[in-house]
Order: C-alpha cells, then structure tokens, then sequence
C-alpha cells in the first residue's frame, strides 16, 4: 500500500473532470485519477454538439435557453441551477474555442450553430439553431481539446488507477471527505489519496442496461462508491433513452442526424412524429420521441421480420452535406450494418443513454449528505452528478455543457477550498475496505460467473424499467436484482494474478451496477406518475402535487447488518417557471 | 423521397446466423512465464460480430485471464488497436466475417512498443511523443472577447488530423518505428500537423523545428503503412509530407 498526499484529487479525465483539472492544477497542487487513458473516456463518443445562446446564426438568449432546459426536464429542474448552466454556457463555447477547439464556422468565420431536439425560439415557438458542434465529433474535439490544455498546464495524471472507496470520517457529528482509495491496474497495488479536497467526475452507468451507447467502463463507480459510504443519490429512477441507437447494437446515431433533416419513418414509410408532437416533429424531446418508436412497433408499424425496430431516414439528404456534417455516423452505418445511407434508411431503436440522477450537488459542486447539509471537501461534476440542471430528461446537448460549466466550477471551488483547509486525518487502515473485496473476489471458489450475472441483470433492466414502466415490470425487476446481489456473493473470477486483472474489475464493476440497477428500481417503484424519461403506464400523468420533488436515496444497513434503501424527497428550486403542461 | 423497405441485412438474418470460428491469440503474462506463446480458442459466433465481441466472448466464457483494453466497442476511444492477421485494426471497428473466418484469425498486440500482458502494450512512449510536439494552440497578445475567427476554407486544411484518437495502430505498424523507438511516429506528427496549419496558432516554427530533429519527419520513408492501418481515415502520409513541404517552404 502507499499513500500520496495532494490538495484536490479529481477522479475521472472525461470532460467534467479534465475542466475541473484545468481549473484545479492552477490553483492547487492536483492528481488526477483515471481508470482509462483520459482520450479513451467517453466524453469522445459524444457526437452532436453543446448548446449555448450565441446567437451566431439567428435571433437567441440565454433565458429561451434556460426556459428549455426546465420544460426538457419537464420542471424537475432546480430552475437555478439552469439558470447558471444557460448564462454560463457562452462563455463556456468560448472558452473552448480560446483553447483551440476546432469549431464549424458560418461564412464570416464564427462558430456555427445548428438545430436539436428540445431547442427553441421564444418558450416553444419553434425549433432554434443553439448547438455549437464540430462535425458530428464534438465530443471527440471536447476531449481531445481538454486533454491538450491539460498538458499545456501540467496536469499530473494517475492513468489506469481505479478509484474504488471513498473515504469519509466524521468529525463533531460532520461527515468529510478525508480521500479515496485506488486500485492500480498494471500492478495491482491499492494507493490511498489523502486530499483535502476530492471531486468526482467519473461518469454515467449506463451498463446495467443491454441495449446502450455507454462504454463497457461506464459502470457508476463514483455512484456507488459515495452510495456505500451513506451518502444519498438524487432521481436516479430517470434515465434517458435516446430514439435512434443503431437496431440491436445500441451505437447512438445523433439527433444531429434529426436536426439536419433526417426524418423517422414506420414499415408504412409513415413520418409518425407528425402524430405525436405537430409542432418539433422529429426534434421533440427524446422521452417524447423514443415512447413513439415503442408505440409504433407496439402497435405493429415497426419494420423488419420482428417488427422491433423503425427507420431513420437520411436518404433525401445530399451526400455533400452528409459528408460534411455527419461523417461518423454514417460510417458507423456502413461498417456496422453494410448500409449505405446516401440509399438506404437506417433501422435503430432506442438506446439507454445518459444518468439524470446522480450523486447530488449545489451549483458549487459541493456534494450534499441530506437535503441541506453539505460534506465538506468533496465535490461532483458532470454524469456522475445530480444539480440537478437536467431534471426528469435532458436536452440533447446540454450534457457537454452541464460538464464544462460544472466541471470549472467544481475545479475552482475543490482548489480554493483545499488552500483554506487542512488535509482531514484519514481512519484508521482506509485500505480494509478495499483489500477485502479484493481478496473475496481473488480468493473466492464460488461457482457464478460475472458474465452470467451481469448479462442476466442487463436482460431484466432492458425488459423491465426502460422505456415503458409498470408496478409489475419494476417489481420484477426489484426481484431479480435482490436474487442478483445473492448470487454475486458467489462469484469468482479465473484471473489471480496481479497485472493487469482486468477479470477481477469487471467483477468490482457488476458489484457496482449491481448497487445502483437497485437503486433505480427502488426509486422508479415509489414513484407513482410519468415524467421525463420515467414513464408509469399504470400512472400516465404527471403528478405535480404528490411527486414535484427529487428523490433522495440512502443506504441503510440494519443492527444485523441488513442492507436496505431508504427513500426521502427534496423540494425542487423554482424561480421564474411554473409548471405547465408539456407539449412539442 | 425513398420509401424503406425491407433490406438485405433483415433478409438473411433469418438462417441461423452462427459460424465456428478459431481465434488464434498471441499470450504473454510474466507472472506466469517469460515466453510468449499463441493459444487457440474456438468459439461459435456470428460474423456479423466484430472482433471485440469475439474476445469478449473468449474472455466471459472460456478464459477470464485474457487481457486487453476496450471501452466503447465502436472505434471513438482508441483502446484497443491490435495487430489482427497481421495488420493494424481497431477489434472494434473489425467485423469477424471480414477475416475470412474460415482460417484461424490471428490476434496479437501492437508492435514497436513492450508488451505487458497480453494484448496490452506500454502506451507511455506513445503518448510522450505525442506530448512532445506541443499538441495545444498556442496565441499571443490578447485574448479576444468573442471567438476568434476563422473561415471555413482554414479551419478545412486540418480538419482530417483533428479526428485522430491516438489509438497508435499508425506509429506501431511503422517499419521505422519498429527498429527505432525514438522515431516521434506517425501519429505524433499527424497531432503536430494539426496544429501547424491551424490559421489561429501562432508556434508552427517551434513545432517545425521539433520536427526538423533527427528523430523528426526526415526519418519518415514514405511506406503507407500508417494510413493503411488508420481507423479513422485520416490520410497520415499525406500530413506528414505537408510537414515536409512546410519545412523546405517555411510557409503554412
Ligand atoms: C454516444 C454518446 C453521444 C453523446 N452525445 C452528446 C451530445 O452530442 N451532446 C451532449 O451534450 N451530450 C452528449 N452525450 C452525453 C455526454 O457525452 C456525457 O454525458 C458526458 O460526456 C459525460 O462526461 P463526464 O466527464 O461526466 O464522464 P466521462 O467522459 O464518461 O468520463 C468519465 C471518466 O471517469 C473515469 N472513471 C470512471 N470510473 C472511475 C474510477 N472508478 N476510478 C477512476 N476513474 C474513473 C473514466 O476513466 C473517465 O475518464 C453523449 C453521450 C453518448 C454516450
Ligand atoms: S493517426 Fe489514425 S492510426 Fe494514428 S493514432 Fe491517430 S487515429 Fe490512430
Ligand atoms: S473500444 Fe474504443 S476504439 Fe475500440
């Protein structure tokens, strides 16, 4: 074991966590802690754009943003929190542009702006053009550009060292942060970090799903990690299904695609949007459209022998603006499914995407222990956070934003608040924890598989708590999680070795998807009523009066060592926006 | 305006799509032994698959040791460039029924840099030469209040290295790299590039001369190898010979 002493340690170089190290590594001396390669995160795949009220390209404002940005989550949203994310948002797109991001350009050389789903003129008049992008890799050029100012500064990175505790220690009845705990992927050594101050930035958990445009690695470490140390996760029964992942494999096609034409069509070649949402059509908000694609193949309009997918079609689009706009993504076409899009439509589903909820912070980053109380010296920004700036459902790209206004703001406050204090004793042996799950893992001689499980809990979480949800679905979800949990106290991995044991993370990993997959089928089953992307068909309205609140779930262990979830609410921050129906 | 129909990818999806493939993979763990070996595995799959899922496969159900890195599955994130019937590919971005499955398909790490465990190489060298070009735009006098400008004719010149995702599969298939590690490699040079005709950068020279090294671009011998092996498309010859030009020319 050995211990390293920084003043802020920030863990996860995706976007969040590189915009916070730029901040932070001015400021404080800074490690970074990343279990992949900072360019592998995957920030990269993010694809269609980030959005900010320039105004490059016609009329826009910050506050048509922020009124979006709520009603996108369908008024979930802390309304002050998307205020700060839509004012803050030009300067963010600027700032980016000053490190070098290569941007689109208009004609007269400013940045271009193009249209997205949820986006619009004057609260809902019609679609407005407010996502800056580089082709349809804008969160490649994100990550790419962060990365490159990260070694313009000296950025110190701890790359492939997995942070798997977070170590908190109470002092006069306050929760702190006292540092993490790391387990080194090419030696296998466990590192313990004493900070002052930790932020963590480590990403979605989008792999308890089958069906997903998440990375393998997105498994919601951060999540768990600070879950099992007794502090709550906020709403994290929403998540988001984008409409149009490729049929069966998940790999997302932007709405970007949508936004320069492209058009959904059912078996009948019908553009169905036009039933569901007359005004945004294609562009409406993704809970809206990925419930029409199941409507239509529910209903026996889906295309294909099985009828379990629809189309999206970009075949009236010229192939210079194809080429030009959305290179990758047609690529993604032809070598996944030898479909050539210039000719032919491209069947997709939807595809889980993105975590509303998450660990929940105020607009410092400050990480909150209850509704109020915030724990000293630890900070979340970006996926792996809840504002909560997204809400019930988030506008597609307000996600790269939310990480780069986010991800500076935690930066700053983690270095100035860990030159104010001093570093907080750590417990006695910080590395227990840690060590034993190794060893149980390691030395373990039951008889389960982390494959079988993890693709069992895949299977239940794809048929139960996705798009449309139930009492029943979700309950059977609850089940088979629990029989999950019990099984994996059976596992066993084949790799004993030290280098390099990847087979023994991926079992840490299922353990955190495990926790969380519970978490949000606990949450989803006592939320009675349909918003965002949680939709009850047993409860198909929204119910302001009993569930405009966050969900805040805390793990309780028993005197006999029971495990359990414990549910509170918390009021959401309104200021300017009262709740209206929801209508594209 | 075309009206879908059904197509060919649904058409034979019907028969049952499986087929035995043999996966012949080069195994190195010196935790275990100092020697190299290749290791078959068989497995049933569909071709349709691409490499990544067959490892996994190999890895979930037959081999939990087998190493490699991997994250998004869909060629953006640069992990897992290996060398797959002997050329340079991203598992990823490589479909199964394009190997001619017939045959044994054979998988082995990245050459030119230090195995670790299998198909994992010491990427540090890598990313040093990469870290050595000053790969961050770099500008003098003041900051401007909005964007800087840029027309879309300049910001074209560099747009095809700006899609690199330093997977290395272009510097580890290099036949100069291979005899000698202090070569900067392709990919360094492709991110140089990148910068050096970014009408907003301002330390084209400093690169150039950094370049102009005996490890520099001179070393290059023009063998194609690297944008054969580019999973991204990028033409790295053809940047690499316009930082040449841009030496002799001292224009950009
Ligand atoms: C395919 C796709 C397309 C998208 N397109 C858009 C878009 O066009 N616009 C938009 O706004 N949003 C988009 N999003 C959403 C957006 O890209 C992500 O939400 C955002 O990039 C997340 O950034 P992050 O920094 O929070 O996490 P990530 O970029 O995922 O980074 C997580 C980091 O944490 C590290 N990490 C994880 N676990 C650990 C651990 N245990 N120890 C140490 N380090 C750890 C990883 O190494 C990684 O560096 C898209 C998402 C996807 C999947
Ligand atoms: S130039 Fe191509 S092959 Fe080389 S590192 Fe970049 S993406 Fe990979
Ligand atoms: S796994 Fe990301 S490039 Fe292949």
């Amino acid at each position: 074991m050995k211990i390293h002493k920084y003043d802020t340690v920030i863990v996860g170089a995706g976007g969040a966590g590189m915009r916070a190290a730029i901040e932070s590594t001015k400021r404080s001396r800074t490690a970074v802690l990343t279990k992949l390669y900072p360019t592998r995160s995957h920030t990269g795949a993010a694809q269609g754009g980030m959005a900010a009220a320039l105004a490059n390209v016609e009329e826009d404002n910050w506050e048509w943003h922020t009124f979006d940005t709520i009603k996108g989550g369908d008024y979930l949203v802390d309304q002050d929190a998307a205020e700060i994310l839509a004012k803050e948002a030009i300067d963010a797109v600027l700032d980016l542009e000053k490190m070098g991001l290569p941007f689109n350009r208009t004609p007269d050389g400013t940045i271009d702006q193009r249209r997205f789903g949820g986006h619009s003129r004057s609260h809902g008049e019609a679609p407005v053009r407010r996502a800056c992008y580089a082709a349809d890799r804008t969160g490649h050029m994100i990550l790419q550009t962060l990365y490159q100012n990260c070694v313009k500064e000296g950025v110190e990175f701890f790359n492939e060292f997995y942070v798997l505790d977070q170590l908190i220690v109470e002092e006069d009845g306050v929760k702190k942060s006292a540092g993490v705990v790391a387990f080194e992927l090419a030696t296998g050594e466990i590192h313990i970090f004493q900070a002052k101050a930790v932020v963590y930035a480590s990403g979605g958990t989008g792999k308890f799903f089958k069906v997903t445009s998440n990375a393998h690695t997105l498994t919601g470490d951060g999540q768990a990690a600070c879950f099992r140390r007794g502090l709550p996760l906020e709403d994290m029964e929403f998540f988001q299904f984008h409409p149009t992942g490729i049929w069966r494999m998940g790999i997302l096609l932007t709405e970007g695609a949508r936004g320069e034409g492209g058009i959904l069509r059912n078996k009948d070649g019908e553009r169905f949007m036009e039933k569901y949402a007359p005004v945004m059509k294609d562009l409406a908000s993704r809970d809206v459209v990925s419930r029409a694609i199941y409507t239509e193949i529910r209903e026996g309009r889906g295309c294909g022998p099985e009828g379990d997918h629809v189309y999206l079609d970009l075949t009236h689009l010229p192939p210079e603006q194809l080429d030009a706009k959305l290179p990758d993504i047609t690529e993604f076409a032809r070598t996944y499914l030898g479909i050539e899009p210039y000719t032919d439509p491209i069947p997709i589903q939807p595809t889980a995407h993105y975590a509303m909820g998450g660990i929940p912070t105020n607009v410092e980053g400050e990480v909150l222990a209850d509704n109020d109380t915030v724990v000293p010296g630890l900070y979340a920004a970006g996926e792996v956070a809840c504002v909560s700036v997204h809400g019930a459902n988030r506008l597609g790209t307000n996600s790269l934003l939310d990480i780069n206004v986010f991800g500076r703001r935690s930066g700053i406050a983690a270095a100035e608040y860990s030159a104010k204090h001093d570093f907080v004793e750590l417990p006695e042996n910080p590395a227990a924890f840690v060590e034993e799950q190794v060893e149980m893992l390691r030395d373990s001689t039951g008889t389960e598989r982390v494959s079988e499980i993890r693709k069992e809990l895949q299977e239940t979480m794809d048929a139960n708590v996705m798009v449309f949800r139930t009492e029943q679905t979700i309950k059977t979800a609850v089940e088979k999680i629990a029989e999950l949990r019990k099984r994996y106290k059976n596992v066993s991995v084949q790799d004993k070795g030290k280098r390099f044991n990847t087979d023994l993370l991926e079992a840490i990993e299922l353990g955190n998807l495990l926790d969380l997959a519970e978490v949000m089928a606990t949450s989803a089953l006592a939320r009675k009523e349909s918003r965002g992307g949680h939709y009850r068909e047993d409860f198909p309205n929204r119910d302001d009066v009993n569930f405009m609140r966050h969900t805040m779930a805390y793990r309780e262990v028993g005197d006999d060592g029971a495990e359990s979830i414990r549910l509170d609410y918390k009021p959401v921050v309104t200021t300017r926006y009262q709740p209206m129906e929801r209508k594209y | 305006m075309a009206t879908p129909v059904l197509d060919k990818v649904e058409a034979d999806s019907a028969a049952s799509p499986y087929i035995t493939a043999t996966f012949r993979i080069r195994r190195f763990n010196p935790e275990v032994s100092d020697a190299a070996v290749w290791e078959d595995f068989t497995v049933e799959i569909d071709p349709k698959e691409r490499v990544l899922d067959a490892l996994h496969k190999i890895k979930w159900e037959l081999d939990g040791t087998l190493t490699f890195r991997r994250s998004c599955a869909h060629g953006i994130c640069g992990s897992d460039a290996m060398r797959i019937n002997g050329r340079n590919r991203l598992a990823c971005k490589t479909l199964i029924k394009d190997l001619s499955p017939e045959k044994p398909i054979t998988v082995e790490p990245i050459k030119g840099l230090t195995v670790l465990k299998d198909l994992i190489v010491d990427m540090e060298p890598f990313f040093q030469a990469y870290r050595d070009v000053m790969p961050f735009l770099v500008t003098e006098g003041n900051e401007p209040t909005r964007e800087r400008l840029q027309s879309a004719e300049d910001r074209e010149r560099f747009d095809d290295t700006t899609k690199c995702i330093l997977c290395a599969a272009c510097t580890s298939s290099c036949p100069v790299f291979w005899n000698d590690g202090q070569y900067f490699g392709p990919a360094a040079i492709v991110n140089a590039h990148r910068f050096i005709f970014d009408s907003r950068d301002e330390a084209g020279e400093q690169r150039l001369e950094i370049l102009n090294d005996k490890d520099g671009v001179w070393r290059c011998r023009t063998t194609f190898n690297c944008t054969d092996a580019c999973p991204r498309g990028i033409e790295v010859t053809k940047a690499i010979a316009e930082v040449k030009k841009a030496l002799i020319t001292r224009r950009y």
